[in-house]
C-alpha cells in the first residue's frame, strides 16, 4: 500500500517537474507562445487545459477498455472536444473579457499535443487514479510554465503583474515582449535556464557518487 | 613534472604562420573605427561618449558573466566583445537612455553571439543582433534624433540619457530628423558636403563618411576585410539608387546621397564583411553584396522605416550559409557531373 501511494506521489510530480510537458518534453508550444503575454491570460489558458486535460484523462482512462484500438484517436478527440466545449461556454458566461482575448485559442485546446499525448501515452493503459494523478501533474506543470512566461512577459512588457501596476506610471514598456518574438525569446531563455538548472543538479548528484565510492 | 626540452620540434602543419590572430584583427578594426568614433564625439559631446561606453559595458560584462571561469580573461582579451559593443554603439542614437545602451550591449553579446555557442559560431552579426532588439524593444527612443551640439558644448549631457533605469526618457525637446528621414517624409535632401563632413544629425558613429572610408582603406591595406563586401554594396546601392534617379530626380535620392546618408557606409565596410557572417567564397561574397545593397535600397525606398542597412544586412546574413554552399569551387579533377 506505502508502495502504491509512493506510485501515485511519483505520477503527480513528474508532470511538474522532471517530464514538465513544456520546459523538458516541449509539447503544447502554440498556446505557449500566443496568450501569454500577460498573467491573467497565462492563468486562465492554464485553468482551461487544466479542466480539459483532467476530465479527459479521467473518462479515457475509465473507458479504456471499451475504446476500439482502431479509432481510439478519434475517441480521444470527442471526449477531449466535449471538454473544451464545456470549458469555452463557462468561461463565455464568467468572464467574457478574457474569454474574448483568449479568443481562437479556447476552441484550440482540443489540438494541443500535450493532452492527446497524455491519452494515447498513459490513460488509455493505466488505471484511473493514476490518469488522474498523471494529468494533475501535467496540467499543473503546464500551468506553472505557461504561469512564468506570462509575468516575465507582463512585467517586461506592460511593468505590471496580474494588472497591478509595478514600477509607476514612468516604467518604460518593452514593446517587443508583448509581441510574438518576445514570447519566442522568452520561452527561449526559459528552456535554457531550466536545462541549465537540470544538468547542474545532475552533475552535482554524479559528483556526489563519485565522493560517496571513493569514500568506500 | 616538466618535460625535458628539446631542440627537435615536432608539430603539425602549418607550419607557417602569419601574425594574423582574431586579437589582432580586432585590434586592426577599432583603431579604423577611431576617427569616425572620435568624430562621432566632436559632433555629439559627453552624452555620446557615456552610450558608447555603457554600451561596451553591457557586452564586456555579458561576456564575462557567461564565460566559464577559468577563460575569462582569455575570452575579454581577444577584443570581440569590445568590438560588438562599440559597433553596437556608433549605431545608437547620442541621446539614448544610458541603461537602453547597457542592455542593447548585454543583447548583442548574449542573443547575437553567446547563445549560438560563442565566437565564431554565430549566424547574426551581434552587433546588429544588440540593435534590431533595441529597435523592437523601445522603438521610440531608438527613432528620436538629438540635434548636434558640437564641440563647444561638449559637457552639456541631455536628459534623456541620465533616465532612471526602467523608467521613460525625459527628452528636452529639441529633435531634429535624419537626412534620410528628411528624404523620406519630407523630400528634402542634405547638402552632400554636409554628409560627408559628418555634419548631420544620426546615429554617434555613421555620420561622418568620409573618416568611415579613412578607416575602411587602413583595413584595406591591412588585408583585414574583404574587399568585394564593402564594394559590391555601394556598387549595387549607387547602380539601383541611380537608376531610380533617372526615373525621377525629384522623387527618389541621388545615388551620392544614398551612399553617404544613414549608416550604408559604417554597415558595408565594417559590420558586413564581419568574417564570421559573411560568405567565404569570392563569388558568394559578391552575390551577399550585392543582395544587401539592393535590400538597404528597396527597404530605404518602398519600406516602412526610412533606414534599411541594420535589415538589409542581417537578412543576407541569414542566408550566408546557403551562398556558402551554393558557391563552392569545383574540387580539380572532380567532374561537374558528380560533385
Amino acid at each position: 500500500m506505502a508502495k502504491h501511494k509512493e506510485d501515485l506521489h511519483q505520477e503527480f510530480i513528474k508532470g511538474i517537474w522532471r517530464d514538465n510537458p513544456v520546459f523538458v518534453q516541449v509539447l503544447g508550444m502554440c498556446p505557449m507562445l500566443a496568450v501569454t503575454n500577460t498573467a491573467v491570460n497565462a492563468l486562465a489558458m492554464g485553468a482551461a487545459t487544466f479542466f480539459v486535460l483532467v476530465g479527459s484523462s479521467f473518462l479515457v482512462s475509465s473507458l479504456r477498455l471499451w475504446i476500439p484500438r482502431q479509432v481510439r484517436i478519434s475517441t480521444y478527440i470527442i471526449i477531449i472536444a466535449t471538454f473544451v466545449t464545456v470549458t469555452d461556454f463557462t468561461l463565455e458566461a464568467l468572464v467574457p473579457k478574457i474569454h474574448k482575448e483568449l479568443g481562437a485559442f479556447i476552441p484550440l485546446i482540443v489540438v494541443n499535443c500535450m493532452i492527446l499525448g497524455r491519452q494515447e501515452a498513459f490513460a488509455s493503459r493505466n488505471s484511473v487514479r493514476l490518469a488522474v494523478m498523471d494529468a494533475l501533474g501535467m496540467a499543473a506543470g503546464f500551468l506553472f510554465a505557461l504561469l512564468s512566461l506570462g509575468t516575465v512577459r507582463e512585467i517586461l512588457g506592460e511593468g505590471k503583474l496580474f494588472g497591478f501596476s509595478l514600477f509607476g506610471p514612468d516604467f518604460e514598456p518593452w514593446v517587443i515582449m508583448i509581441l510574438p518574438p518576445g514570447g519566442f525569446l522568452t520561452l527561449g531563455l526559459l528552456l535554457l535556464f531550466f536545462s541549465w538548472v537540470k544538468e547542474r543538479k545532475q552533475r552535482l548528484e554524479q559528483r556526489l557518487t563519485q565522493l560517496e565510492s571513493e569514500a568506500q | 613534472m616538466k618535460p625535458k626540452e628539446t631542440r627537435l620540434q615536432l608539430q603539425a602543419a602549418p607550419l607557417l604562420k602569419q601574425n594574423m590572430t582574431t586579437g589582432q584583427t580586432m585590434r586592426d578594426v577599432l583603431l579604423a573605427l577611431l576617427p569616425a568614433t572620435l568624430a562621432g564625439l566632436w559632433y555629439f559631446g559627453l552624452g555620446a561618449l557615456l552610450v558608447l561606453l555603457c554600451s561596451i559595458a553591457g557586452a564586456m560584462l555579458t561576456e564575462w558573466i557567461f564565460s566559464p571561469a577559468d577563460s575569462r580573461f582569455e575570452r575579454l582579451s581577444d577584443y570581440t566583445a569590445l568590438l560588438t559593443g562599440l559597433l553596437l554603439g556608433l549605431t545608437l542614437p547620442p541621446a539614448l537612455p544610458l541603461w537602453m545602451a547597457f542592455i542593447g550591449g548585454a543583447a548583442a553579446i548574449g542573443l547575437g553571439k553567446l547563445i549560438w555557442g560563442g565566437m565564431g559560431q554565430n549566424l547574426f552579426n551581434p552587433a546588429l543582433v544588440g540593435r534590431a532588439f533595441l529597435l523592437a524593444t523601445f522603438p521610440i527612443a531608438m527613432t528620436t534624433w538629438s540635434p548636434q551640439t558640437g564641440p563647444a558644448d561638449f559637457f552639456q549631457i541631455s536628459a534623456s540619457n541620465l533616465a532612471a533605469p526602467f523608467m521613460q526618457a525625459a527628452y528636452d525637446g529639441v529633435s531634429a530628423a535624419t537626412p534620410l528621414g528628411l528624404m523620406k517624409f519630407e523630400q528634402q535632401s542634405t547638402a552632400l558636403w554636409a554628409l560627408v563632413s559628418g555634419n548631420t544629425s544620426g546615429c554617434i558613429g555613421e555620420t561622418s563618411g568620409l573618416l568611415l572610408l579613412l578607416g575602411g582603406l587602413y583595413l584595406l591595406l591591412r588585408r583585414d576585410l574583404d574587399w568585394r563586401i564593402p564594394a559590391g554594396i555601394l556598387g549595387s546601392a549607387a547602380l539601383f539608387s541611380a537608376v531610380l534617379y533617372i526615373l525621377d530626380p525629384i522623387k527618389f535620392p541621388g545615388p551620392l546621397f544614398s551612399i553617404f546618408s544613414g549608416g550604408l557606409l559604417l554597415g558595408a565596410i565594417y559590420m558586413a564583411t564581419d568574417p564570421v557572417t559573411s560568405p567565404l567564397t569570392p563569388r558568394g561574397a559578391w552575390i551577399f553584396a550585392v543582395g544587401i545593397g539592393l535590400l538597404v535600397i528597396l527597404i530605404r525606398i518602398y519600406g516602412g522605416f526610412p533606414e534599411g542597412v541594420m535589415y538589409a544586412i542581417l537578412l543576407m546574413n541569414a542566408a550566408t550559409p546557403l551562398i556558402d554552399r551554393y558557391t563552392q569551387p569545383r574540387v580539380f579533377g572532380k567532374g561537374i557531373k558528380n560533385q
